[in-house]
């Protein structure tokens, strides 16, 4: 039975909200239960956003998660915080542009992505949200690309949709990245 | 026969007795409002809401669709209704404590809102369901069960005047005080009462007419003595005046 | 049916507009706001009413308004702002309006803060507001139900002339999650409210004049026994429950809401590890499944409740269980929500 539980953090801007929102709704479509919960509480107030997204074939009981199975960290703060509740054996995606300390657990796996510089290189900033998406799908396979298109689409509408190539390319671009 | 075709009871009036002190302008005010709303020819569209306060009986007066709001909150009640029901009449009835002290935020903002309602505004200067304690309205130096030694500007504040405060406002599109002591003020009250309607008819904005009223029963004086008194002292601290009619530059 | 990712509050929203609600009135608080705004977009498409209102007070006053006037209408707000609701819902019990709130519950007492919470239980079931009256509650677990439960709760309101409550928190509210909405009631199938909603006489019939005042004590209480007997009969038919793999349950969590989603969670931890427990979840609060959580104390060696309360809810449990087993309490206050991994360590200490 496939369950993934993500917890996407980083500083507000990132764009961790909107990972949460374009995988839940892949999930969606793919006919799989799914739950997308902000962050609550003081880390709010302490620079860092998260947001949980839950993808599972049963029923979701809690929306709430005690140890992720997997963690995608856009800065520091956030893989210091999260790191520590990963589930063992479970995935820690980095954003290695911004993160240049290592993790401490070793009974985890690490996946070490330079979002900024890849979306740099593809010319807009604001997408390495979605090369981390990328890398996230390469590496858990919790949903297909196709799904996270039609989010996308879904998602991008009116003059936004002139975003959905660069996304679909920083999504492409972060899944390259884990082969590598 | 003519005497009988003009003392006859408006037909927007229920028939049931005034349940009022003898001397109270409340009845003669109900009446006005009963006549205009006969004449208008809005009686089976208008809808009353009635206060908190000696007026709190007003709906079994008048054979009219009504309800009583909470203490203050008739303007709350009749936006409710009127945005549920535009095409109907809807006016509230409110005393001085209802209106200027509890229901100060209530009135202003439905009058800012342009509401398409009219109030009717009785200002005695005292409560008197509750038995004569002081009003936002109540003179300086008036004594009253809470300011047995006369209100002071220094504890209780000055006198609102509360239709000074709304003329500023631009959602007004009809606002007049006035009084009910003379023949020709009766006469006046009755025409600017079916402007605050018509301001309303005609979707111009919010109406309102602040009447001032007796209370002989807390102010202790007998009706012809209230009267004086009135005369006397309110209209020295609320000046009888037309504050904004846009409905005359309509017609 | 086709799914959409919604957002709590907006779902809330939309379910409302498709049960007919063609009037709110709201006024602005955190973590509601979102339903607000969402109405504020969305009526004028379906040619319905949004005011936002001075304050809580006036905007309850002119749900009353559009209640009266016989037509569907609802607001929204968080617990700082029901409690200055209060006053109007007692008027609106008391001249048997119906109408539906809904109440996004974060942390108090005070202004408190911002996070989810279920510490307006009491308010909310016991009577917030003076005199002898009822708010019917409903609590949803998920968006799903959400929806439904708002839809229903129209119904509910007209059937009984009474106003209904739709009782959540924060983190529903700020949830998204795949949901399917049933389609747009027909205006013109709405329950007929003629006989006594303010309309004017249109010359044709009688005066309405519907309140909650009546200085004759007698009369009053006549007036108020009949709004009981309209209680007997919501307590009769309107018990809402769920549930949770109790049919050999050795231990029975009750927790309702988000609580009665995120116990399930312990539940399925706990039969891993070969413990018998399961959930037993209301989902009406008022009328509370008495009778039907008593049924479990037989079978049960004793309850849990679980609650994002100081222990408000438990005191309905405990009323239910009537000291025939222990009935254990655990809660987080102030917006924390307990978390899986917690609940299952408090019930571990139990055992």
């Amino acid at each position: 039975m496939a369950y993934h539980s993500v917890i996407s953090a980083g500083f507000g801007g990132q764009g961790v909200m909107l990972f949460g929102q374009i995988l839940s709704m892949a999930a969606m479509f793919e006919g799989k239960f799914t739950t997308w919960l902000p962050s609550f509480g003081p880390e709010m107030r302490g620079g860092t956003a998260n947001c949980t997204v839950i993808i599972s074939d049963d029923y979701i009981a809690s929306p709430v998660v005690d140890e992720p199975t997997e963690v995608v960290a856009f800065n520091l703060p956030s893989m210091l915080k999260f790191e520590k509740i990963l589930k063992e054996n479970g995935i820690l995606i980095i954003n290695s542009s911004v993160i240049d300390t290592k993790p401490h657990r070793e009974n985890i796996k690490v996946i070490k992505i330079p979002a900024n510089d890849i979306a740099e290189e593809l010319g807009n900033k604001m997408v390495s949200n979605m090369v981390m998406l990328g890398a996230y799908l390469k590496a858990t396979k919790a949903v297909t690309l196709k799904s996270i298109e039609k989010a996308l689409q879904e998602r991008l509408t009116g003059k936004k949709s002139d975003l959905i190539k660069i996304n679909l390319e920083a999504i492409k671009a972060g899944m390259k990245e884990v082969v590598k | 026969m003519i005497y009988t075709e003009r003392f006859k009871a408006p037909q927007s009036l229920s028939g049931k007795e005034f349940s009022y002190c003898p001397g109270c302008h409340h009845g003669i005010v109900h009446r006005l409002i009963a006549e205009v709303i006969d004449e208008l020819d809005i009686q089976g569209k208008t809808i009353m809401v009635a206060p908190v306060g000696c007026a709190v009986f007003a709906n079994d007066f008048f054979e009219l669709d009504g309800t009583i709001a909470a203490h203050g909150r008739a303007p709350a009640v009749a936006t409710g209704i009127k945005r549920a029901r535009p095409e109907n009449v809807v006016f509230t009835y409110q005393g001085d404590g209802d209106l200027a002290a509890i229901g100060t935020a209530e009135i202003i903002h439905a009058a800012n809102r342009g509401e398409k309602i009219t109030t009717i505004f009785i200002n005695n200067a005292i409560y008197g369901m509750t038995g004569g304690q002081m009003a936002p309205t109540t003179l300086l130096g008036m004594k009253t069960t809470t300011t047995p030694y006369g209100r002071s500007e220094k504890n209780e504040g000055y006198p609102l005047r509360v239709s000074e405060i709304l003329k500023e406002i631009r959602g007004v599109a009809f606002l007049s005080r006035t009084k009910v002591t003379t023949p020709q003020d009766v006469i006046r009250t009755k025409k600017q009462i079916k402007k605050a309607f018509l301001a309303q008819i005609e979707g111009l904005g919010y109406g309102l007419v602040e009447v001032l009223s007796t209370c002989p029963t807390n102010w202790g004086l007998t009706p012809i003595e209230s009267m004086q008194w009135l005369e006397e002292n309110m209209v020295k601290e609320f000046p009888i005046g037309v504050f904004v009619d846009k409905v005359d530059k309509v017609k | 049916m086709e799914k959409v990712l919604a957002r709590g509050t907006e779902a809330i929203a939309e379910a409302a507009i498709r049960a007919g609600c063609r009037l709110y009135f709201g006024y602005p608080i955190t973590p509601q706001s979102e339903l607000t705004e969402y109405m504020a977009r969305r009526m004028p498409e379906v040619g319905g009413v949004f005011l936002q209102g001075e304050s809580e007070v006036a905007v309850v006053n002119m749900v009353y308004g559009a209640a009266i006037a016989g037509k569907r209408v609802m607001t929204s707000t968080s617990s700082p702002g029901f409690s200055l609701m209060q006053e109007g819902i007692s008027y609106i019990a008391g001249a048997e309006l119906p109408c539906v709130f809904v109440n996004v519950v974060r942390g108090g007492p005070g202004l408190g803060d911002i996070q989810p919470a279920q510490s307006d239980y009491f308010q909310a079931t016991k009577g917030g507001g003076h005199g002898d009256y009822r708010l019917i509650v409903f609590s949803p677990e998920s968006l799903q139900e959400a929806v439904e439960l708002t839809m229903y709760a129209f119904d509910v309101a007209d059937r009984y002339r009474n106003p209904v409550l739709l009782l959540t928190d924060g983190l529903l509210g700020q949830m998204m999650e795949p949901v399917s909405f049933p389609e747009f009631v027909d205006l013109d199938s709405l329950p007929d409210h003629s006989s006594w909603a303010l309309s004017g006489t249109g010359m044709r019939r009688e005066a309405h004049r519907v309140s909650s005042f009546d200085m004759d004590p007698v009369s009053l209480e006549k007036k108020n026994m009949l709004i009981q007997s309209k209680y007997k009969e919501v307590v009769k038919n309107e018990i809402l429950y769920e549930e949770y793999q109790l049919d050999d349950a050795e231990i029975v969590i009750v927790a309702y809401g988000t609580m009665g989603r995120i116990v399930k969670s312990v539940v399925n931890q706990a039969r891993e590890k070969g413990i018998k427990v399961g959930v037993f979840r209301p989902i009406s609060l008022w009328p509370f499944p008495y009778v039907q959580l008593s049924k479990w104390s037989d079978q049960a060696s004793f309850f849990f409740t679980v609650e994002m309360s100081t222990g408000q809810f438990v005191e309905d449990v405990k009323i239910a269980v009537e000291g025939k087993r222990p009935v254990e309490y655990y809660g987080r206050t102030a917006g924390i929500i307990p978390t899986p991994n917690e609940i299952f360590a408090k019930l571990m200490e139990l055992i």
